[in-house]
């Protein structure tokens, strides 16, 4: 039989327990376990950034962690950030901008943006640009994200959410 | 910020209504997207969902001698094992062919291959479990023994014919065509100056960021199946499942949610993919199958394997006489059903030399089987080849003569005025806009200034390149493309308009949505047609169950088409409405008008009525209308582009790169793309369209291929080896517009999705090349990699 621990976690602010297999990834067990399938798998091999999913605060790839590891910690999804209005203003400017096609890697892009808007306030084009290098995205080409993630970094600045 | 439209928001010309048409309207359908809130098909939850992995060959070419899955069989959660002749009980094999590419050939493919696997990849057994964990650690204990048979990876090696793939076609060519115009030997010797350039260009992919994915759900009560489906085409699927699973027509249903990515990729017919459905016939219950990302390396089509020899002869004044390419295209071991691995190699025939004004032309090309993954159409079929091949030899001929680029394209690209025209490969173009294209972007780039600084920057030792590429685009195909070939690819869309009681619009299009943005043009133009606020209107797509039956999405034809098909249905519906409105109101038809969901006063614009009120009376008060007047709420209407083989599009862009010349790296400094795609719906959605194509454009130029050692191994199929463009490499890209609008339909767009990729390799090799100048060195191997710039300028 598969070695599994049960494990307690928080995910999206709610306590969820559960015995969690120890090799199965944490993408795997918030999609197939938990039915949060926004964040989707695109490489399995931690380059794509398509699951990205916050743990205690920091972005992590969903595949290059085990389910187990988030035991005692904090999850967040993109159907958590979506419900509790935290990235409200990311996600309109990346509709007005239509930084967002096929839209698969999109909630591992906003996640990602979120992180970046928080720790670097300042950042120039070039910066976002350096910053989402670990977010691949084969629609867009790019440009409108950074211009998306550029209005809100001036939004927040200002004081005004955008 | 994003450049707002610049251009007039509306064409002179077009006979479109007012409102939405050329406004940069946010895509409809976006927001769940922005939430998590999608539905791929691997988010899609079933119950007894059974989860098919495949074992795949390891080898490029060998017979199975032996192949045990009965220790497979007994895993922890296996539901069933079946090997090629088991599945092909089920599903007939194909062979991809087409009636108007005369002479193409291969060999029949079946779902999972029997006797023997001619790819490293290919399926040769199918492995059912509850979960895809249990699955694969099953396929752990499948036992396969191999006879190694002779590789072919090599194009000229499988021309030459030493070892013939597939014995019963007698060589390895899938398919050749050869073109010369009458007077080509005749004028060619009147040439003052002949260049001549050789080509490559590596394989690469489509890399969706989505894997392929299929659930399918067999109903044994009905004998009927429902196929969710990352797919561009729908009803070419379900016409497909039907003839291969021997299932009528009418009890096969494909449904398409959200797809994420497409891009020609999910356009074809995959055997895996027909195994899965085959195996929920044999299992009678729902199956999935999600490809990973080494099986979407290994499987997805690849594109563009390509070398090619172009000439071009010119007088010495810079005029243009002719082109003359000789192709060579390598497809893997199968043409790819139902479209064919001939395509490709066709376009660079049709579309070489293609925005030039010369009247002689003569095209070699050859397609041939070896024993790599399977290449097709993807975005932009054929374009980026002979677009690199034109404005390659185009450069070189300019630089010969002395003449500046920019001027030499003056001199030679088709006039204006000289509409229609039928171009020396035998093409026929409404009308283009090449001279205006090219003056709008030498402006817009401010080229007399690039120049002036590239040189300034030259003294001081750093190598700054500037390139063109005009192209043109085969968009809006007519049945020409394949359905006189026998393909039953449907040519024509429809598009379904309902108002609802409360002044609702329901739109329904047989174009599918990958992201492009078409459910979002879909409401504008039908918001227009009827007179409706866009927030009243509702478009869905992807359900063969309940759309009208239509070709989907390729060969950009989503706007042009579909969009035509919903113009036409939204001035049928609101011609209905007005009739309603008319017996209502007890005036004359003629004197009323739709105005922001309100019946108004056409002479005075004083409203007369709510629709919502209209429909009120509609559908629950028709006792109140006139006793034989009946209310027609649901129209639809089909449109087929019949009066040329394609609607053309046209452009040109131009790449500002610099070169480093003690490492090889090219840095990319900015873009520019003017197109011409006719009447644009949605300024922002177009002008992302083009960036989209154009960085999947530079990263065929830069990054992108997949690489095979001399025994048909796959060396770099995983993302952190193939190197797709991410947003720290990539420059802005600024976009113009031309504005021409097609005659052959009412909306007057042409289409603009594949118009980036097949212009911006082209660009970025002529740019490299301009700032390889000084070093009187130039690359022609695509990718240009550090490597083969070193080597280009002897250095490694």
């Amino acid at each position: 039989m598969e070695h599994v621990i049960e494990t307690t976690l928080t995910v999206n602010g709610a306590a969820v327990t559960r015995r969690i297999p120890t090799r199965q990834h944490l993408i795997d067990f918030l999609r197939e376990e938990l039915g949060l399938t926004g964040a989707h798998v695109g490489c399995e091999h931690g380059v794509c950034g398509a699951c990205t999913v916050r743990v205690d605060g920091k972005i992590v790839r969903g595949c290059l962690m085990l389910a187990v590891q988030a035991a005692g910690r904090k999850v967040d999804t993109i159907e958590g950030l979506s419900d509790s209005g935290e990235i409200a203003d990311l996600q309109r400017t990346f509709h007005e901008h239509n930084s967002l096609q096929c839209g698969f890697c999109t909630p591992g892009m906003l996640i990602a943006a979120q992180a970046l808007v928080q720790e670097r306030p300042d950042a120039s084009r070039d910066e976002i640009r350096e910053y989402l290098s670990g977010n691949y995205c084969r629609c867009t080409g790019y440009q409108a994200i950074v211009d998306a993630v550029e209005e809100v970094l001036q939004s927040r600045k200002s004081g005004v959410r955008a | 910020m994003n450049a707002r439209a610049e251009l007039p928001l509306h064409a002179p010309g077009t006979k479109t209504d007012k409102g939405y048409i050329g406004q940069s309207v946010p895509r409809a359908n976006a927001k769940r997207l922005l939430q998590g809130r999608g539905a791929y098909v691997d988010d899609l939850r079933f119950p007894r969902l059974a989860h098919v992995v495949f074992f795949r060959s390891p080898h490029a070419h060998a017979r199975i001698k032996r192949l045990d899955l009965s220790k497979a069989a007994r895993q922890p959660g296996v539901i069933a094992c079946f090997d090629g002749r088991a599945v092909a009980e089920y599903c007939t094999p194909w062979v991809a062919v087409l009636g108007h590419l005369k002479g193409i050939k291969s060999p029949p493919q079946h779902a999972i291959a029997i006797e023997r696997a001619c790819w490293q990849g290919e399926a040769v057994a199918a492995i059912v479990a509850e979960t895809r964990t249990q699955g694969e650690d099953a396929l752990q204990l499948v036992e396969a023994e191999w006879e190694e048979l002779p590789v072919v990876t090599d194009m000229d090696d499988a021309l030459a014919g030493r070892y013939v793939i597939h014995p019963d076609l007698g060589d390895n060519v899938c398919f050749k065509r050869e073109l010369v115009t009458e007077k080509f030997d005749e004028v060619w010797k009147q040439a003052d100056l002949v260049v001549e350039e050789t080509y490559a260009f590596g394989r690469h992919t489509g890399v969706c960021m989505e894997g392929r994915s299929i659930l399918a759900d067999y109903n044994a009560a009905e004998h009927s199946l429902t196929v969710y489906h990352a797919t561009q085409a729908p009803h070419m699927m379900q016409d497909i499942f039907s003839k291969h699973l021997n299932i009528p027509e009418s009890s096969v249903r494909v449904i398409c949610k959200d797809v994420g990515g497409s891009y020609g990729i999910k356009v074809h017919v995959y055997p895996d993919e027909m195994a899965t459905a085959a195996i929920s016939v044999m299992l009678r219950r729902p199956v999935k199958f999600v490809a990973d990302r080494l099986e979407s390396f290994l499987t997805d089509i690849h594109a563009r394997e390509h070398k090619a020899t172009v000439r071009l002869a010119c007088t010495k004044d810079g005029k243009i006489l002719a082109f003359d390419v000789d192709d060579v295209t390598a497809i893997g071991p199968y043409s790819v059903y139902p479209r064919t691995s001939g395509i490709e190699g066709n376009q660079v025939v049709n579309l070489t030399g293609g925005p030039y004004a010369h009247r002689e032309y003569r095209a070699k090309m050859h397609v041939v089987f070896t024993n790599k993954n399977v290449t097709c159409q993807y975005r932009a079929v054929g374009h980026p080849i002979a677009v690199a091949l034109t404005e390659g030899i185009v450069d070189l001929a300019a630089d010969r003569l002395g003449l500046d680029p920019a001027e030499f394209r003056r001199r030679n690209l088709i006039p204006d005025d000289a509409y229609p025209y039928t171009a020396a490969s035998g093409i026929k173009f409404e009308k283009l806009s090449h001279q205006q294209s090219l003056e709008k972007l030498l402006k817009l780039m401010d080229y007399d200034q690039l120049r002036a600084e590239q040189a300034e920057l030259r003294k001081r030792g750093i190598h700054r390149g500037i390139g063109f590429a005009a192209m043109i685009e085969v968009t809006n195909p007519s049945p020409a493309f394949y359905g006189v070939g026998g393909a039953r690819i449907s040519a024509q869309d429809g598009a379904t308009l309902r108002l609802d009681p409360q002044g609702a619009v329901y739109v329904t299009c047989s174009v599918t949505e990958q992201g492009q943005g078409t459910e979002g043009i879909f409401a504008q133009i039908a918001a227009s047609a009827v007179g409706v606020t866009i927030d009243k209107v509702r478009v869905s797509t992807g359900d063969t169950g309940v759309m009208p039956y239509g070709g989907g999405t390729w060969a950009s034809r989503g706007a042009g088409i579909g969009g035509e098909a919903v113009l036409q249905a939204g001035r049928a519906l609101r011609s209905n409405i007005l009739d309603i409105a008319a017996a209502i109101l007890n005036v004359d038809k003629a004197k009323l008008d739709i105005v922001n969901s309100e019946i108004v006063d056409k002479l005075t614009s004083e409203s007369k009525m709510p629709l919502a009120e209209l429909g009120r009376v509609a559908y629950f008060r028709p006792d109140t209308l006139p006793m034989k007047f009946q209310a027609e709420l649901t129209v639809t209407r089909h449109y087929t582009p019949r009066e040329y083989g394609f609607t053309f599009t046209n452009g040109i862009q131009a790449s500002l790169v610099e070169v480093d010349a003690d490492t090889g790296f090219v840095k990319l400094l900015k873009h520019w793309c003017v197109e011409d795609c006719g009447t644009i719906i949605n300024p922002m959605l177009v002008d992302e369209q083009i960036r989209g194509g154009v960085v999947q454009g530079i990263g065929a130029a830069l990054f992108e291929e997949c690489l095979y050692d001399e025994n048909g191994q796959l060396l770099n199929g995983n993302m952190a080896d193939y190197l797709v463009p991410m947003s720290g490499e990539m420059p802005d890209i600024i976009v113009g517009h031309v504005e021409t609008p097609t005659k052959t339909s009412e909306l007057g767009a042409k289409g603009a999705g594949e118009a980036g990729t097949a212009g911006a390799p082209g660009a970025v090799m002529n740019a490299i090349n301009d700032a390889l100048k000084p070093f009187k060195t130039r690359v022609t191997s695509q990718p240009f990699t550090p490597e083969k710039i070193l080597k280009a300028l002897g250095r490694v």
